[in-house]
């Protein structure tokens, strides 16, 4: 798939330059509240700063040197800082996505119809839910609307950086039309669906923008054990006043608040709701709109897969595959009966048959100068030619074929009915060829599975979610074709409202269901299923329904989406364990330090061999500072899912981020006391 | 050698015991055919009597209302009696009755399976008080814990329901067919070892010397049988299971130890019998295990090791550290009950842990601190149940699903009372320690009947109260003076929130995740009953531990340990 997106560089100088401006202005106590890990750091630093004045002023306060409590201050502000600007990077990346996307929307002049018939040009942004406006040739789509009124091809590469325009007409399932794009040919008769400002894409900017970020809900429950996680340390840094009293071990101010932030767990509290935003930039990446970050924490969460077998699992048609004569039908004459019968037939099917027919004989085209041609339709099922010399060729499904043959008071041979259940259990579909009533033969046709397809399900197997195929061909067709995809199951015959009992059913026994769909047809069902992708070119009533809208139209995105979920509930996993087991190495460099001076014994316990007191509290706090901005690129392009199993997903992930969090420390910690000891 | 041996018998017996006896106690609390169903028609007459349907299914919130209920009814005919034995028939020594302040601390202890002492059975309580008490309240206190965590067993039986059995049904049979049975086996045992069980008054005897001594007796054996099956702790005399009468010999040594042990390890496996998850136990089992081993094997090393201070007077230590251990128990066995009796919250000593090595001490207030390397009787298990929880929100995040245990969603609902939980247990230890610590600070002239031992070592003191109290243990570094009136009080207080929150929260999790929907398990699971879920779980325990106690460790039990060489 060609798509014209640009990648755009972790840190762009656009986006640095925002985020240094946002991360000042998110300092505003009001904002950082939002935040209770580095809002109790905020207040650190403010309490640090009073003490450095009181340094300053009482050279003998007991507090330690300017220089050294000022120091401290700095670092727990770049501290605030770094987290702060992990955030507004997030958001600026994730803006700047969005009005990629805006841009296409920018003011268009709008061609409103009145009551009265009449047409008045109004701005795009002066029209209201339900106004109709008509659109032509070489003209923008000036919001986002649904065609009630003919049909057009429209170029939607603004949205979807897909170059190939694509057919929207009205009264289908493909009747949605999108703000930005352009018509290409024809004209339509568009009605206005969404008020201003309400847009799919208005509530996306919303959702990567802070002010109306709501918190989804596994970041509430991490955040509640973050913020119980700083609780806890500040009872140990209160009670730990008058515990060293005891022991006759003042502590200074300086060294109490360092603990305090070292111990906090700063590093996943400064990137938690960078990591959140980053999730949905990367859903935006893959031109996937979500009305609510809920929607990708749950496609994480997703269980079973509803895919329509048509353009997801299969390529788009049917193939003619094989021509099989029966009652002795000379081969070469059946081969050219079923290319004269299928010249006038412009689906897919019928010139694949002309196409295969033509590798195979010389086709008479001839034969059938000034013959009629038969389309199909739904009454008959069957379409065919009727040749000027009185020969009447039909072709259709069985039953159709069947009815005409026996009206021609002729026998439906076994030969016959044997092969056409052959083709069947293969996963083919045949079509019988009938001559004046009588049967020649019959072609058959098979769907072409996607390459890579396979691999796909299995990856999807590994990871726990289990694929369901949904399609309208009969069961023994559907059968053979789940099997040859390797999907874990399968829907045939299916009418709509079977994708929406077989979502309930499925839900009943606790899973989470994930369904994708475009036509009106679907709107139940993808209300019902937990994560419901509807594709843009689908009707407004599918799009309201489901909860992220595909831009590109692809069917197999919603694999894609499943791992940008589990990509975001990892990375806030791993970074909290990381952050948890910093702690360890940071408690090594600055305990002994607190007490060393009045209980020497305790040296035994520096076990890093820091220089001094006050140069191991100095290293520990400059570490937490910069292990933030250290992992910011972890934090926006999200840890790797690998579809390994949950077990060895958990040890490899304990291995780096909770091992590497135990010693990472202890190395850095230590190498940033070298690099102080030499000034 | 033969002492190692002992030790590795004690556990291997207790282990053989607990499995069998875990398999037994979830056919008890289901239902099912066992072999004490002969008792039935008592428990029916016990149930008619109080009006009990034993039929009747709770929600978590009606067992709390049973179980708090009755715990204060307790508690108040406790304070009576105490307040009253004065008067009391059975009281041959003329025993006074106790003051309203160590009333108040020893019926909350009791009552809250905490078995903290600021007296001495000897001289503060009457045999009609042992018995009619301390000891009813012994038997009654460890069948709340275990009735409680069986709420837990059935919010993860397979269904979605809000119905949890039936408290008082499972409170009855923990006392019909587990405790009652087993403690009267063992009493059995205790007194053909020479344990007294009487109701005469003190007895008088002629000592080499020519002395005469007054020796204090009683109804010992079946107070010391339940004190140690039921987790509790609290002696009948004041030295504990250091005393003869209360611990005769190695054997008897052995039977109490064994009996403190077996109720912890069989609900593990009860819980896996029980909702039909046998992996999960022993998993389980196998990270308190290897908590206990980590706990266990450095205090035996260290107490193997001479004391410098002692060294340095001359005296011979070719067995180790044994000042304040008992000979006829031997240093290993006194470190390994030392730490036996701290993981449980039994509590009860064979020797003095205020004697113990700095490392040895810091040892038992581990074992204290995280409370559930089996812990007491049901409540074990319910504090391992917090840890869980949040390892399974950590470790499910990781896999990259939304964090569920036994296909239960963990939520914000669930980690909220989970931080609450663990947020309480460092308000209460380390804030009272805080303050006890000021108070004397302030004043340590007027304090100075607290501490016997100042320094170092009077801080691991009161911390070692307040992590007592806390965890339910109730043993105590005995150098700290308690019958005062702040560790009266503060003490109770510690008592009570450590004992009933630590229950009232695990059960509301399991309240709340019992109404959610059971999602089947898939490749995408995290799977709690793997060697590597195990690991994370002890990794938890171990870090939030370590992270809340190691500054005040480094001024106690390290400061005085790092001090001595």
């Amino acid at each position: 798939m060609k798509r014209n997106r640009k990648k755009i560089s972790l840190f762009d100088r656009r986006f640095m330059k925002e985020g240094f401006i946002q991360s000042f202005i998110k300092l505003n106590p009001k904002i950082m509240l939002k935040n209770p890990v580095m809002f109790t750091v905020e207040a650190g630093t403010l309490v640090m700063l009073i003490v450095s004045v009181i340094t300053i002023l009482n050279k003998n306060s007991g507090q330690g040197s300017f220089a050294y409590n000022f120091a401290i201050t700095l670092i727990l502000f770049i501290t605030v800082l770094f987290a702060n600007f992990a955030e507004a990077l997030a958001e600026a990346r994730g803006k700047a996505q969005a009005e990629s996307l805006r841009k296409a929307r920018h003011e268009t002049p709008a061609n409103l119809l009145l009551n009265n018939g009449k047409i008045k040009i109004v701005n795009s942004s002066e029209l209201k839910k339900g106004d109709i406006f008509i659109v032509s040739a070489g003209e923008y789509i000036p919001t986002d609307g649904e065609i009630i009124e003919g049909l057009a091809s429209i170029d939607e590469s603004a949205i979807t950086g897909e170059s190939a325009p694509v057919i929207r007409e009205a009264g289908g399932d493909k009747s949605g039309v999108t703000g930005g794009t352009k018509v290409l040919s024809d004209k339509i008769k568009v009605v206005v669906t969404i008020q201003q400002g309400e847009s799919f894409l208005d509530k996306m900017i919303a959702l990567v923008e802070g002010a109306n970020r709501q918190k989804t809900p596994n970041e509430i429950a991490l955040t509640i054990l973050l913020a119980g996680f700083t609780m806890l340390f500040i009872i140990v840094c209160v009670t730990l006043e008058p515990f060293a009293n005891y022991s006759k071990t003042p502590i200074t101010v300086a060294a109490l608040i360092s603990l305090f932030v070292c111990l906090i767990p700063t590093t996943i509290g400064g990137l938690l709701s960078a990591i959140g935003i980053a999730g949905m930039d990367r859903a935006l990446r893959a031109n996937v709109i979500t009305k609510s970050g809920k929607a990708v924490e749950t496609a994480g969460d997703v269980d079973v897969l509803l895919l329509d077998k048509t353009g997801t699992i299969t390529i788009g048609n049917r193939k003619a595959t094989n021509f099989f004569p029966v009652n002795g039908t000379d081969g070469s004459y059946f081969i050219n009966a079923c290319a004269w019968s299928s010249f006038s037939d412009d689906t897919p099917e019928g010139k694949s048959i002309i196409e295969l027919a033509k590798t195979k004989t010389n086709i008479n085209s001839s034969h059938v100068a000034g013959a009629k041609f038969i389309k199909f339709s739904a009454e008959t099922r069957s379409s065919g030619v009727d040749i000027p010399d009185g020969t009447r060729i039909r072709k259709g499904a069985f039953e159709a074929i069947r009815k005409i043959v026996e009206n021609a008071g002729n026998e439906f041979s076994e030969e016959v009915s044997f092969k056409v259940l052959e083709i069947t259990e293969n996963g083919g579909t045949p079509l019988v060829v009938a001559e004046n009533g009588k049967v020649l033969g019959i072609i058959e046709l098979q769907d072409i599975i996607k390459p890579g397809i396979t691999e796909r399900f299995d990856r999807l197997r590994k990871m726990g979610v289990k694929t369901v195929m949904v399609t309208g061909d009969n069961k023994l067709t559907a059968k053979y074709i789940a099997y040859k995809a390797g999907v874990d199951d399968f829907i045939a015959e299916a009418k709509p409202e079977d994708k929406l009992n077989y979502i309930r059913s499925e839900q009943t026994k606790g899973k989470l269901v994930s369904m994708m769909g475009d036509g009106t047809n679907d709107a139940p069902a993808l209300a019902q299923a937990d994560v419901g992708v509807a594709m843009n070119s689908g009707t407004q009533a599918a799009k309201e329904a489901g909860n992220m809208v595909d831009l590109d139209n692809d069917p197999t995105k919603l694999i894609e989406i499943v791992e940008i979920g589990k990509q975001l509930l990892i990375t806030r996993g791993t970074l909290t364990t990381f952050s948890i087991a910093n702690d360890v190495a940071k408690y090594f460099a600055i305990v002994p330090a607190l007490f060393i001076n009045s209980i020497p014994a305790l040296q035994a316990l520096n076990i890093m061999h820091l220089a001094s007191p006050q140069s191991a509290i100095l290293s520990a706090v400059i570490f937490n500072a910069i292990i933030i901005p250290l992992l910011i690129p972890l934090a926006l392009k999200g840890v790797k899912y690998r579809p390994i199993g949950a077990s060895a997903l958990l040890r490899r992930n304990l291995l780096i981020y909770g091992f590497g969090g135990i010693a990472a420390p202890f190395i850095g910690i230590k190498l940033i006391d070298m690099l102080i000891g030499l000034f | 050698m033969t002492e190692y041996f002992g030790i590795i018998a004690m556990f291997g017996i207790a282990l053989a015991i607990g499995i069998p006896l875990g398999k037994y106690i979830a056919k008890v609390y289901s239902g099912e055919k066992n072999f004490m169903d002969f008792i039935s028609p008592i428990e029916k007459l016990i149930f008619r009597l109080c009006g009990i349907n034993p039929d009747k299914e709770m929600d978590w919130k009606q067992h709390m209302v049973a179980l708090l209920t009755i715990n204060m009814i307790w508690f108040l005919y406790a304070m009576f009696m105490l307040m009253t034995q004065k008067y009391h028939f059975w009281n041959p020594d003329n025993n006074p009755s106790m003051s309203p302040e160590l009333a108040f601390n020893t019926s909350i202890s009791f009552m809250t399976n905490t078995n903290w002492q600021n007296y001495s059975g000897e001289g503060s309580a009457s045999y009609l008080t042992q018995i009619a008490v301390l000891t009813f309240l012994q038997f009654v206190s460890a069948a709340t814990g275990m009735a409680a965590l069986v709420v837990i067993f059935n919010a993860f039986r397979d269904k979605v329901t809000d119905k949890l059995g039936n408290f008082y049904n499972y409170f009855v049979k923990s006392i019909t067919r587990i405790l009652l049975p087993i403690s009267f086996f063992i009493a059995i045992i205790f007194l053909f070892n020479g344990m007294p069980q009487t109701f005469k008054g003190k007895d008088t005897i002629k000592t080499l010397h020519g002395d005469i001594v007054k020796v204090s007796r009683g109804p010992v054996a079946s107070m010391v049988a339940i004190k140690h099956l039921g987790t509790n702790g609290g002696g009948f005399f004041g030295a504990n299971s250091a005393h003869p009468f209360e611990n005769p010999n190695y054997l008897t040594n052995m039977t109490e130890m064994i009996a403190q042990w077996i109720i912890p390890i069989a609900m593990v496996f009860a819980f896996g019998y029980y909702i039909k998850r046998k992996k999960l136990s022993r998993i389980i089992f196998g990270v308190m295990t290897l908590g206990f081993l980590l706990l266990v094997i450095p205090t035996i090393y260290y107490e193997m090791q001479r004391s410098p201070i002692i060294t340095k007077m001359g005296i011979n230590q070719l067995s180790g550290n044994m000042e304040g251990k008992e000979v006829r128990f031997g240093t290993i066995a006194s470190a390994f009950w030392s730490i036996v009796t701290t993981v449980i919250s039994t509590g009860s000593v064979n020797s003095m842990h205020d004697s113990f090595t700095p490392i040895g001490g810091m040892m038992q207030l581990l074992a204290m601190m995280v409370n559930a390397f089996y812990g007491g009787c049901g409540v074990g298990m319910l504090n391992y149940f917090i840890f869980l929880i949040i390892t399974v929100f950590i470790a499910g995040l990781m896999v990259g699903r939304t964090p569920e245990f036994l296909g239960r969603k963990i939520e914000a609902k669930e980690m909220k009372i989970a931080v609450m939980v663990t947020l309480l247990a460092s308000v209460v230890v380390k804030g009272g320690t805080a303050i006890a610590v000021f108070l004397y600070n302030s004043n340590p002239v007027s304090h100075a009947v607290w501490l016997t031992n100042p320094s170092y070592h009077g801080f691991s003191e009161m911390l070692y109260a307040f992590t007592s109290e806390f965890a339910n243990n109730g043993s105590s570094f005995a150098g700290l003076n308690g019958n005062t009136r702040f560790w009266n009080f503060a003490g109770g207080l510690a008592m009570i929130l450590g004992r009933y929150l630590p229950i009232i929260g695990p059960i509301a999790i399991a309240g709340s995740l019992a109404g959610k929907k059971v999602i089947p398990e898939s490749a995408g699971t995290l799977r709690t009953d793997t060697l590597t879920f195990g690991i994370v779980t002890f990794a938890v325990i171990f870090i939030t531990t370590a992270l809340l106690f190691f500054p005040a460790l480094c001024l106690g039990p390290l400061a005085e340990h790092f001090s001595l060489n």
